[in-house]
């Protein structure tokens, strides 16, 4: 092997545990892991278990909010929600027919919502403005209109 | 003794023969039959797709019977599953019948029939999509759920791929009894490795389909595993893009090297990669539940190491292959830090195509760890990003380098010649595709980073703010795509022309030898036994602890949705 291909190799491999590294340190020590919640529903009596029986926005402490929110075709529930700047707001989703995704621009809140189960994940507002909260997982033919706003004041 | 030289006497002859008439004439015919389907895909397929990027674009409104989201999901199995598995197979099958001295008849009846199994498969999954009832993607992700004829045509291409995998097999198993203490030819090597990831890929598919969508859509079970259905698939859907990549870095290693007039990198280290690139890869479709709920985030981060650890025989490849490329342009006479480069010919179009082809994976291959790893992931998970990423890899660097191949095995099948003519179409087609890709791609890479989704028609969201900043790169991208299409046709052009209408002649099969003062290659290398049960050790490892959990804590099951 040449001497420029051990540098190689141990340059790709280091590059490769620096990569594992980072990430593990993200998810584990600084808790900045993907959105991964593990509780099931019955994805057919989603309107009647709670807390989806009254999906909203519930405040729960000083600027701190849950927003439980259904997602279906195609449409979200509930639409064009309010909340005030530095506000953190903990999403609590679900859906009640086929797989969504639920993404708002210019942040990174991004997870996939399945039928069956709870997804959470939460999000600080600072800036005050409009965001715009889309399904970014085909969900059928009216997929390009799913989408509502959440407004920062 | 005598026996043994008498055998390595009429391997000899049969090599040479081989080498003078480049292809029985019966195995030729079975790539042809593939390379003509191939490219016809390519033909659909790139229609449907400048209609989606005019579409995007804003530009294209479509009729009220043709649905976007049916032209998506007939533009990704026409590409991904019809046109890359054809030209794989028919390159391969051309590579066994070369280096293994010719098809067995029987296996020759058996690429026939797993011809015949895959049109008829495809014809199967072709008609619910057209009639609308299929409008379900390449992924098919319960509980949508497709017309169950859909489904049935899936399982007869695997069928089709299984039956052409055995063939391969029982190939290369003759060859070996017949050789022993031999090493595998090395593209035949590549081939073993293809058709491993095909079979092992493909089971799991087959897995998800039988036994949890058939019945469901039947009616035979009332719900479906949302959870499972969506693994099972993802074990299959990333390996299968990481299959029709595995077959383009085959012709890196084997190929390319004799056009540029060279030799081939280690035998040793291709060996190593190859088996590498098998056994990791499975594991590495997992990836894209990095944001799933229901899934541990421990066993996420196990699967972001699995994920990355396929970068590592990449970055190797990267290496061999500029090595080869300095290596033979130093030979040629090529001086200083980079006069080497000048050296190698960029006029030949056999060349230049899979030579970008192998730069665009700097990118593709960049963009690819940062969606396998969880916080990136987050960013760019189901926004034009992924678009942008697949464009490169599938769309670039496989599919330029097959691009690549089909000047030299189109001609070689149908016993005529390169002419420069083509050659010339060739080298502008490449131009055009690479000018058009990279301005498709970057655009799709931009604006998904700003948050436009994927796998959406055109929409401005009700003319939303943030939205009207992404509406000059979906310009862009069709654009792109436009260009893609013009230099599509001009590929379809000169593939037909290669068939019918180039002068007769012979075209030689071009197989790179390996260095002479090589160190001869461990034989371990040759146990794919060995490598096939560590395969399923790691598919194990990834596989079987997320599945148990989401089956022990599944929710009710879900009901067929047909949602467009």
């Amino acid at each position: 092997m040449h001497l420029d291909e051990k540098i190689w190799l141990t340059l790709s491999f280091g590059m490769i545990m620096v990569f594992m590294l980072l990430t593990g340190y993200q998810t584990f020590a600084l808790g900045m892991g993907p959105p991964s919640h593990n509780e099931t529903i019955d994805p057919q009596k989603v309107d009647e278990i709670a807390p989806f029986n009254e999906p909203g926005l519930k405040q729960i402490g000083e600027n701190e909010y849950e927003l439980v929110m259904t997602l279906q075709l195609f449409s979200f529930t509930p639409m064009e929600v309010e909340i005030p700047a530095g506000a953190t707001v903990h999403f609590t989703l679900t859906s009640k027919d086929v797989v969504h995704g639920f993404q708002i621009a210019d942040t990174n809140v991004n997870a996939m919502v399945m039928p069956g189960h709870i997804q959470k994940i939460s999000q600080t507002f600072d800036e005050p403005g409009e965001y715009l909260v889309i399904c970014n997982e085909y969900c059928g033919v009216g997929h390009q209109f799913m989408s509502t706003t959440i407004t920062v004041k | 003794m005598g026996a043994v030289a008498e055998k390595r006497n009429s391997t000899a002859f049969r090599d040479s023969a081989n080498k003078a008439l480049g292809l029985n004439p019966q195995d030729a015919n079975i790539s042809k039959a593939y390379l003509l389907v191939g490219f016809i895909a390519l033909l659909l397929g790139g229609l449907m797709g400048v209609i989606q990027g005019l579409n995007r674009a804003g530009v294209l409104e479509l009729p009220t019977w043709l649905n976007y989201y049916q032209i998506l999901t007939a533009h990704g199995l026409l590409l991904v599953v019809v046109m890359s598995s054809f030209i794989t197979i028919g390159y391969f099958y051309a590579g066994f019948s070369h280096t293994l001295g010719g098809l067995l008849p029987k296996v020759r009846k058996m690429a026939w029939i797993g011809f015949g199994l895959k049109i008829f498969g495809f014809v199967l999954v072709v008609i619910p999509v057209l009639m609308n009832e299929a409008s379900v993607m390449y992924t098919f992700y319960p509980p949508m759920a497709a017309h169950p004829m859909f489904y049935f045509g899936l399982v007869f291409i695997v069928l089709g791929v299984w039956m052409l995998a055995a063939g391969a097999f029982v190939n290369v198993a003759n060859w070996r009894k017949n050789n022993k203490g031999q090493h595998l030819p090395i593209l035949a090597f590549f081939g073993t490795g293809v058709f491993v990831l095909l079979v092992g890929a493909t089971a799991i598919v087959a897995v998800e389909v039988i036994f949890m969508i058939i019945p469901w859509t039947l009616g035979w079970v009332d719900g479906i595993n949302v959870m499972v259905s969506r693994t099972l698939f993802w074990a299959f859907g990333h390996t299968a893009v990481n299959i029709w990549y595995l077959t383009a870095v085959s012709a890196w290693y084997v190929i390319i090297p004799k056009i540029i007039g060279g030799t081939r990198f280690n035998d040793y280290l291709t060996r190593v990669v190859v088996i590498a690139l098998v056994i990791m890869n499975i594991t590495g479709g997992f990836h894209h539940q990095i944001i799933d709920p229901g899934i541990s985030l421990s066993i996420k981060y196990m699967h972001v190491f699995m994920s990355l650890a396929i970068g590592f025989p990449s970055l190797m490849t990267a290496y061999a292959m500029f090595r080869v490329f300095e290596r033979t342009g130093r030979r040629k006479g090529g001086k200083g830090a980079l006069g080497w480069l000048r050296k190698l010919p960029w006029g030949d179009v056999r060349f230049l195509a899979p030579f970008i082809a192998m730069a665009a994976f700097i990118p593709a291959g960049a963009g690819g760890i940062v969606q396998s790893t969880n916080q990136l992931n987050q960013v760019a998970h189901n926004t034009m990003w992924v678009v942008g990423h697949f464009h490169l890899t599938l769309g670039m660097t496989v599919v330029m380098t097959f691009f690549g191949i089909s000047y030299w095995l189109v001609p070689l099948v149908f016993k005529r010649v390169l002419t420069p003519a083509m050659n010339k179409v060739g080298v502008i087609q490449t131009i055009l595709w690479t000018i058009g890709m990279t301005i498709m791609a970057f655009s799709m890479h931009a604006v998904g980073l700003f948050g436009s989704p994927r796998r959406t028609s055109f929409t401005t969201y009700g003319d939303f703010s943030s939205t009207l900043g992404w509406d000059p790169y979906m310009a862009a991208i069709g654009v792109g795509a436009v260009m893609l299409a013009i230099a599509g046709v001009l590929q379809i052009y000169a593939v037909f022309n290669m068939m019918f209408f180039a002068p007769k002649g012979k075209t030689e099969f071009p197989i790179a030898d390996v260095e002479p003062d090589e160190a001869p290659t461990p034989y371990f290398t040759e146990r794919w036994g060995v490598w096939v049960v560590l395969m399923l050790i790691v598919v194990a490892m990834a596989y079987v602890p997320p599945l148990i959990d989401m089956i022990v804590n599944a929710p009710p099951g879900s009901p067929p949705f047909k949602t467009w």
